[in-house]
């Protein structure tokens, strides 16, 4: 496991909806080049942190550092938040992949991942598109470069999702679900791209329904539900038959049972 | 009957011209006003989305004729005294920028959250957002309702010559008050308006066509 100060790190992170508490006091930790996988029940907060992380949601108390500079608020104790400019600076340091892929439809494949490169990091069209390029032959897509969203399967708009993501070379990859709005035999494709990533030390904080790969390509895993971390540990301590915690057992059986069907 | 619209053709075209010019002014100047006023109700700050809120439902429930005469008859009173074709123009636009403002707010609604959600992502502040993401996916959404109103404001600038602006109902009642043809000269006159928005209303179509090869 990665050693070193942490690039990302969440400290009792509250929210709420109404009268409805969905976040109660929510600690982690991700290291640099670290692979850190959310699990649990629906409706157990794991989206809303992940959308804390880059702003998409406001917090009402607690702190959220990325790098060692907070994320949504320039003054946390006053709940001050960032300027629009300054929000966005932050939110381009942190990269988003969604579950229903939200790629822009007007857009090509290239230039889904060429807008942000152009209007955010200012590179010449010509630079853009070579990126562009680069990365849709790493999601194994190149020739798909001038395709619609529309005209792509799933598996293929995702993968320029994850694309779009990474080509800003992020500091951290938020993955919210990816697999979820997939079809079965497309799952795969997805997640190799993820894996070929996390070897290449991207670090990552991963929503997931997808418990194998949970166990197989995390560093740890991160159990919430209720709106509270109920456990954060190696996989192998997650997975361990003597896991202590009650809730996190039935979890992963009602899964482990589901799957033997 | 062909000969008595022959006869007439010639003492309309002013009028013609007329109502296609206070047309397209008020569709410009409403255009404008209406999409900026109607990205101010989606995402401006709250007392300014309560007053274009107010503006539009109260515009909207009021009859053209009512708000020409109030602009005509009315605004003099506090001291704003318009000429006949100013002020048709202005009652016009006012009832259009209601309209415009409803079509930007029901086609940027149409948008998926998702979209600006990634637009956030990605690190675009919302200018930019705006401009390469929500409005490129809304104006096909605004473009076939918003064409359509446009008909609206022609047949609506019919009512102008109440006014005495000379436009094309103008000097259809003209011709009619000289030769007694009421039948002939208020059928081509209809004929005139239909030809106009039926021509508005085929763009309208192909433009939703032009539009829907994008898919979601």
């Amino acid at each position: 496991m990665p050693i070193g100060p942490p690039l990302l790190q969440i400290q009792n992170v509250q929210k709420s909806y109404g009268a409805t508490q969905v976040l109660r006091g929510v600690d982690l930790r991700v290291a640099k080049g670290e692979v850190v996988t959310v699990i649990g029940p629906s409706g157990g907060g794991k989206t809303t942190l992940l959308r804390c992380v880059n702003f998409l949601e406001s917090y009402d108390n607690g702190s959220i550092m990325i790098d060692g500079q907070e994320v949504g608020y320039r003054d946390v104790a006053a709940r001050k938040r960032r300027s629009e400019r300054d929000l966005a600076r932050m939110r381009a340091e942190t990269g988003m992949v969604f579950q229903l892929f939200n790629l822009f439809p007007h857009l090509s494949a290239a230039e889904n991942i060429m807008l942000g490169l152009t209007k955010v990091r200012k590179l010449s069209r010509r630079e853009a598109r070579d990126k562009a390029l680069h990365w849709l032959g790493r999601v194994g897509l190149t020739d798909k470069a001038d395709r619609l969203p529309s005209e792509l399967s799933g598996g293929q708009q995702q993968r320029v999702g994850i694309a779009r993501a990474v080509a800003m070379e992020p500091k951290i990859l938020l993955l919210d679900e990816i697999t979820s709005a997939l079809d079965p035999e497309l799952v795969g494709e997805v997640l190799d791209v993820v894996l070929s990533l996390a070897a290449e030390g991207m670090t990552m904080l991963v929503v997931t329904h997808e418990i194998g790969f949970a166990r197989d390509a995390s560093h740890r895993i991160v159990f919430m539900a209720g709106g509270a971390v109920g456990a954060d540990a190696p996989p192998r301590e997650i997975f361990a038959a003597d896991q202590p915690n009650e809730r996190l057992r039935g979890f992963l059986g009602r899964f482990t049972a589901a799957h033997r069907l | 009957m062909l000969g008595q619209i022959a006869y007439a053709f010639p003492f309309l075209l002013p009028g013609l011209w007329t109502t296609l010019e206070v047309s397209a002014i008020t569709v410009a100047i409403s255009t404008i006003v209406g999409a900026l006023l109607g990205v101010g109700l989606v995402y401006g700050p709250a007392p300014l989305r309560w007053v274009v809120r107010a503006f539009s439902d109260i515009v909207r429930g009021i009859p053209i004729l009512v708000l020409l005469f109030f602009v005509y008859y009315g605004l003099p009173i506090t001291g704003l005294n318009l000429q006949p074709f100013a002020a048709a123009v202005l009652g016009l636009i006012v009832f259009k920028v209601a309209q415009v403002i409803e079509n930007v707010r029901g086609a940027i609604g149409s948008i998926p959250r998702g979209q600006t959600d990634a637009a956030k992502a990605i690190g675009l502040p919302f200018p930019e957002r705006l401009a390469y993401v929500i409005a490129p996916q809304a104006l096909r959404r605004f473009l076939p309702p918003w064409l359509n109103g446009v008909t609206d404001a022609v047949k609506g600038s019919a009512l102008i010559s109440l006014l005495g602006v000379g436009d094309l109902m103008f000097g259809i009642q003209k011709v009619v008050g000289r030769t007694y043809e009421p039948l002939a000269l208020y059928g081509f006159g209809a004929f005139l308006y239909f030809v106009i928005n039926y021509a508005l209303s085929l763009a309208s179509r192909a433009l939703e066509r032009r539009f829907s090869y994008i898919r979601e």
